[in-house]
Formats: C-alpha cells, structure tokens, sequence
C-alpha cells in the first residue's frame, strides 16, 4: 500500500491493521504528552482545493502529534477550475520533498490522477474527492462502529462481521456513503442504503449493499447502528427542480428524530460524518443523544488519520510489501511505536 | 491534374477478392486485368494487399481555425491519407465557427493547398452552435465548399422546431442535417456513461436515454418533414434499436458509429486517464455489441472518426477538468479490421461501404466511394491486412497524442493512398515531398 486514494483497494487484513494500527495511536492520545516523534523530519502537505477546516485540522493534528513537519496548501480561491493547477501545484510540492500529500479536490478522481501522473513521488493520501471516495472517514467510522458494537474486551483484530449498518440519505452525491458500502462490506458488516430514489446513483445495484426508500421499515429491522449522511440544502433547488420537494417532505421520510431514534434497539448508535444540518437529515434529539457518537468520530479521526500516516510513512519494511505475512509485518511496527514513545515520554 | 506518374499496382485484391493488376494513369483507374502491365508505371507488389476505394470520413475535427496548437489542417489531412482516407468531412466547431460562406471556403481552400486528402468543410446549423437561429444555409451550399453536410456537433440540435426547420431548409440543396444526439438537460455537468461503473467512480453520469430520446424525436421530425437525417456517432443499443425501427418504417435516416465505440467500454475510466474521455461516452459491452450487430446488419451505414485531437494540456490533468475527445483517423480501418473483418461479422466489400461508399454518398460527394472500375477516379487504399502494429501517438501524424489506442497491438497497415491517381501514402509512408509541391 503506497497511497490510500479508495477504500474499495483495502484487503481484509489491511483495512483490520489500520484500525488496529489507529488503536494503538488512540491509548497514546489517552496521555498526557500526545505528540511521537515517529515522523520527525518528513513532510506532509494538506493539499485542500475544497474547504474543509475540520478535515484538515483532523489531517494536521494527526500529522503533527507524529512530529511530521506540515504544509498547509489551500488552493481554493485560485484558478483550480483547470486542473494545470492540480499538476503545477504537484510539481511545486515535490520540489518542497513532500513525503505525503493530503489531497482534498472537488473533482472525482483527481487524487488517483495525482498518485499515477509521476507529478509527485510522495504517498497520495485521499482526504475527499468530489463525489468519489473518502477513506479515511469511512476508516473512522468503522473505528467507531467495531469500539462499541464489536463486543467486550480488547477489540483489537477483530472487523465487523455480522453487524447491520443502515446508510441513510444523499447517497448520490456522497464520497462517504462510497466510501463506507467497500469498507464495510469489506469488514463483514451487512449495509443497507436508505434514500429517496432520486439521491441513489443508477447502477447502485451493482454495489454490496441492499437499497430501501423507507427509513422507517428499516428502522423495524433493528439495526445496530444507523449513519445519517448531510444533505446539502442547495439539493432541493438544482437541476430538475431539485432531488426532493421540500426540506420538509425529506425531514418526514428520512430524517432522524427523538421517534425513530427511540424506535431503533437499545444498543443502536447514530453516527454522522458532520457537518450536521440540525433540523433537516437529523434532530437536535437525535444529535445530542447519548447513542450518538458524533463528537467521538472527530477524535477517532485523528487516530485513524495517524494510523494511515504511520503506515504510509514510517519504514517500508511495514507497509509497501503487503504480500508478506502480516504477523512479521506487524512485530517491527509495534516495536517501534512503543520504543519511540516510550522515548518521548 | 496528371502528376505524369503512374502505377501499377500488381497481384492486388479489390475488396479483398481475386487478385488482379490494376493500371493507374491520368488520375484515373485506367486498366484492369491480370495481365495488365505498363512498362513506365512504378510498380507495387500487392501480393497479399487488399484494395479498396479511398476512405471518406464523414466526421473529422481538423481544428483550424482557431485551435491549431492541436491539429492544422495540413496536420489533420496528412494524418488521414496515412489513415487510407482520401476525403474528410471537417467538422463545423472551429473559431470562428463554420458557419459563414467565407470560413467554410477558407477550411476548403486551406484543405486543397495542403493536397493529402479532399476537405469538404461541415456547415454549422445554428449561428456560432448557439442553437438559437440557422446559419447561412444555402450560402454555403452554395459557396466554393459547395457544403452538403450541416452539423452543430460538439452542441444538439436540442430546440424541436429549430431542428425541424433545419431539416426542411436543407432540402432545398439536397443537404443533411447531421445530429449530435444530446439531451442537454439529462447531461449537464455529465462526465461518463451513467451506470455501474459510473456509480462507483462518482462522476456524473450521460445518460443513454439522452441520446435515444433525441434519436428518437429526431426520426419522427424527419419523417413528419420527409427530409433525410444523419446521426452522428451512435453509441447505445437503444439507439441501434431506434435507428432499425426507423428504417423498417420508411424514415430516410443514416447512422454512423466511431471505431472507439465498436471497441471500447466504460471500464477504461476505471484510471481516471481523461484520454477515455469522450462525447459520447464510451459505452458497455452491451452496447459495443449492439453496434457492431447494428453496423454488420445495415442498421448502422457508417463508421466515421470523430477525430479529435486535443492538446496535451487539455488532457493531462484530472478528469473533470479535460476534454472530450480522442483521436482515430490513423487507426480507424485496422479498429474495423480488427472488430469487424478478424470476426468474420464483415467482408471487405462490406468495409469499402462503411468506410468509403455510404460516407461519400451521405455527403453527396461524387467522385469518392466509387466503384473500382476503369474510368473512375484513381481515389483508393492499399492495405495489408496481415500486418500489425504497436499504436505509438507519438509517430503519428496528427499532432495530438490523445490516441485511446497507446501500446496497443492493431491488425492491419495502411500501404499506400492515392488521391486522384498521386500517391498520397506509398510503403506506408506520407509522400511528403509529392505532396507539397503538387500545388
Ligand atoms: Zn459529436
């Protein structure tokens, strides 16, 4: 694994490493002295053609708490409308000795064009591309989904096998809901797709998950966690007179309120990948109740995010030759974090 | 017009049937017959070549004016003579657009200068492809271009009632309307084909249906009107479909498919490589089927080009950002070859028709797609259909890279072209010094 551009690339194993990889990371952020000196020296660059502020805090924090030295790149504003910017802008940050680069960009594909182009040497980190892929937070959300749904004890190795996700909203136009169906299948979860018919892509069927339009139905079926996805309000006024009638009409069918929510089981979480639309796919109910694990999907990230730094980054021996055994992959990895933090510390 | 030179053209196949020896004199085919010999003609030895009238293509970007960083004219035309073409139909979507008596004239003149191949410019319909009022019809009808094919393309003729007024003022010179069949509406912002594989890949998806429906309008306008119609490049089964369904009826309608749509698929966007970007986008194996069922059966009487070459900063970035287009004057006949003739689903015969006759006779252009026949115009193509080749953009003629057919291993070499009896190609190499100074 030289870069992390789809979650549909990710092995079995590979996907259960970085989780567990991001477990190993998240006991370090429980300290007091957070920051390892596993980076130092490299150089990892938030290439943001898309504002983000909180994906690109998330990167950067991840990135620093690894001592890696970060450039932030927002070319939003310029003219990237073009994409000789996204191959000048590449060209600049390898001059720069980018080890890593986090690219968010409005358009579908362009981290893959970025990874295969030659422009840049360094792993390709996809942090959002257009209505693509967007890993690491589908990698954040089954980090989340295995911490409280896997069963007791230690989670570590353990994947999804046997969990009923339900996906509900702008499934359409959504890097996440992509992102999350290849994962989660991956990991052995069942997902079920929860939306108007006009919000799901032709040719969905093709994808490993089931499709409904009625929300409640799928709440009967209990599942164990329900992911409400943001739907952005300029939806209901673009083409064709808009995806659905009204902001109320889809509040009514598929937004997640104080009654759905006492609707699903008692062990049940609600995630979102945020920024929530308080009052539209999701209630103030629902979003501060104490099943929903919003806030904690934020710290996740970060975890997740030095998860995938990490692997990507220190040392080949653990990450670029993935047809080893993962057992003598594993060792030095785990080795090395602990002594280097054990240094810092 | 004798270039004084005359070849003979020994042991060859005409459409790939018995072997004969045919005489070229006088721009003309002068003799026929296997015993046929000329003691001042330069030879060629056609054991095992085929011959074929020369190839017309019906749809061709040449690119000037106006973007001649990508192709010229004489770029453009010297790639078709290499392609066996010896006549291209030059696409109206230029800047300025063709779309006055004087620019189309200056496209011909400019093609007759450079000599590789005869350039019939395309009209444009609209003003500028607004689609908002008709162009000067019958005055580039009636120019030096003499203009018979009338084609937005790039744009749809979306506006019912300006297509349908179209479609009755072309007659008055035996014209053709030539649609790019887009629902603009259904593919707005649309990046590839809409299924399976767009859905994965998150990019908006072209619809089939916004081909079909126009299709489908555009064929009951044309038999409201009792005007002929032309659809540009093809791409879908359901448009095969609608296109069989109109002629079983009587419509005066012809169809055409790009040698990338006989072969390629939705899958190759799988790289994001924008050089599989293309207007309209390549298809599902279904629909690869479909047409080449619909070109072996009739249903389909063309294939043309859809050459269009692009400059490597108008592809070489992600693929939202590039544009649409490949191109396929050089590769064209070894794609028909390959999918068509390799297959058994067409003869050689059924190729000169495809590539050379039902063009010219859409175009209404009288002296290409003529029978091989003493008498007729030395217009012709001299292919080794044993031969393969690496593609390598890099060593074609046109000056654009952006061929989807890169390292790929193609049937069948294009061994000379002969415009009006010159040799415009000869041992599969530009006659360039010939051609240059012809004029
Ligand atoms: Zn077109």
């Amino acid at each position: 694994m030289k870069h992390l551009l789809s979650t549909g690339s990710l092995s079995h194993k590979q996907a259960v490493r970085i989780l567990d990889t991001a477990g190993q990371m998240a006991a370090t952020q429980a300290r007091e002295i957070k920051k390892l000196p596993t980076l130092r020296g490299r150089t990892v660059v938030n290439l943001f053609f898309e504002d983000s502020t909180r994906t690109r805090i998330s990167f950067e924090t991840a990135a620093k708490r690894l001592s890696a030295d970060v450039i932030n790149f927002s070319a939003k504003g310029s003219s990237v409308s073009k994409g000789e910017s996204l191959k000048d802008t590449a060209l600049t940050l390898q001059a720069m000795g980018a080890d890593a680069v986090v690219i968010r960009h409005h358009a579908s594909g362009a981290p893959h064009t970025l990874a295969h182009s030659g422009w840049t040497h360094g792993a390709v980190i996809n942090a959002g591309d257009g209505t693509h892929q967007h890993p690491t937070q589908a990698l954040l959300d089954a980090f989340t989904l295995r911490r409280h749904l896997s069963g007791p004890g230690d989670v570590t190795g353990r994947d999804l096998a046997g969990l009923r996700v339900a996906i509900v909203g702008d499934v359409l136009h959504s890097r996440v809901a992509r992102s999350n169906v290849q994962l989660l299948h991956t990991l052995g979860a069942d997902v079920t797709l929860v939306a108007p018919p006009t919000l799901l892509p032709v040719g969905v069927d093709a994808w490993p998950a089931a499709v409904s339009y009625h929300l409640d139905e799928v709440i009967d079926t209990k599942p164990d966690a329900i992911m409400m996805l943001r739907v952005q309000r300029e939806r209901m006024s673009s083409a064709g007179g808009g995806f659905f009638p009204s902001p109320l009409e889809y509040t009514r069918g598929y937004g997640l309120d104080a009654r759905r929510l006492a609707a699903m089981p008692e062990h049940a979480i609600v995630l979102h990948p945020g920024p929530m639309n308080r009052g539209l796919e999701i209630s103030a109910d629902a979003a501060d109740s104490p099943r929903a694990v919003i806030v904690e999907q934020v710290a996740n990230g970060v975890a997740v995010r030095m998860a995938v730094l990490y692997l990507l980054l220190a040392g080949s021996e653990g990450t670029q030759d993935e047809t080893r055994h993962d057992q003598t992959n594993d060792q030095p990895n785990d080795q090395t974090t602990k002594n280097e933090t054990k240094v810092d510390a | 017009m004798s270039t004084g030179r005359k070849y003979l053209l020994r042991d060859v196949a005409p459409y790939g049937g018995d072997r004969t020896t045919v005489l070229l004199a006088d721009g003309v085919v002068a003799a026929i017959g296997p015993e046929v010999s000329d003691d001042d003609a330069t030879v060629i030895d056609g054991r095992g070549l085929v011959l074929l009238p020369g190839l017309v293509d019906l749809h061709t970007h040449l690119r000037e004016p106006g973007r001649e960083d990508a192709e010229t004219i004489r770029t453009g035309t010297r790639a078709a003579a290499l392609g066996g073409f010896t006549a291209v139909h030059a696409m109206a979507n230029t800047t300025p657009t063709q779309d006055t008596a004087g620019v189309v004239e200056q496209v011909w003149r400019l093609g007759r200068d450079a000599g590789w191949v005869d350039v019939h410019p395309v009209g444009a319909v609209t003003v500028g492809l607004e689609g908002e009022r008709l162009a000067e019809l019958g005055a580039m009808a009636e120019s030096r271009a003499q203009v018979r094919v009338f084609s937005d393309d790039g744009k749809c003729v979306h506006d019912p009632v300006l297509m349908r007024r179209a479609l009755e003022y072309v007659k008055a010179f035996d014209g053709v309307v030539a649609q790019h069949a887009q629902e603009p509406r259904l593919t707005e912002n649309a990046q590839m084909h809409e299924g399976v594989v767009s859905a994965e890949l998150g990019l908006a998806g072209w619809p089939a249906v916004a081909e079909e429906a126009i299709i489908a309008r555009d064929v009951l306008l044309a038999e409201h009107v009792g005007s002929r119609l032309h659809v540009c490049h093809l791409s879908t089964a359901g448009s095969v479909e609608i296109i069989r369904w109109a002629k079983s009826r009587g419509i005066d309608v012809t169809a055409e498919v790009t040698p990338h749509h006989l072969i390629l698929t939705d899958e190759l966007a799988r790289g994001y490589d924008p050089t599989f970007k293309v207007n309209p986008p390549l298809r599902t194996q279904r629909d690869v089927e479909a047409v080449r069922a619909g070109l072996a059966d009739g249903t389909i009487d063309i294939v043309a080009t859809d050459h269009a070459p692009h400059t490597r900063e108008d592809k070489d970035c992600e693929w939202a950002a590039a544009a649409f287009g490949m191109t396929g004057l050089e590769t064209a006949l070894s794609v028909v070859q390959e999918t068509m003739v390799d297959t058994g689903r067409m003869t050689w015969t059924d190729v000169a028709r495809v590539l050379s006759e039902a063009p010219a006779r859409i175009g209404r252009v009288s002296d290409h797609g003529r029978p091989i026949a003493v008498g007729e115009p030395a217009n012709l193509v001299l292919v080794d259909p044993a031969a393969r080749r690496v593609i390598n953009p890099e060593e074609q003629a046109t000056k654009s890279g952006n061929s989807p057919f890169r390292g790929r291993d193609l049937s069948g070499c294009i061994v000379a072209t002969f415009l009006r009896g010159r040799a415009t190609v000869l041992d599969g190499t530009s006659c360039d010094e010939d051609v240059v100074v012809r004029w």
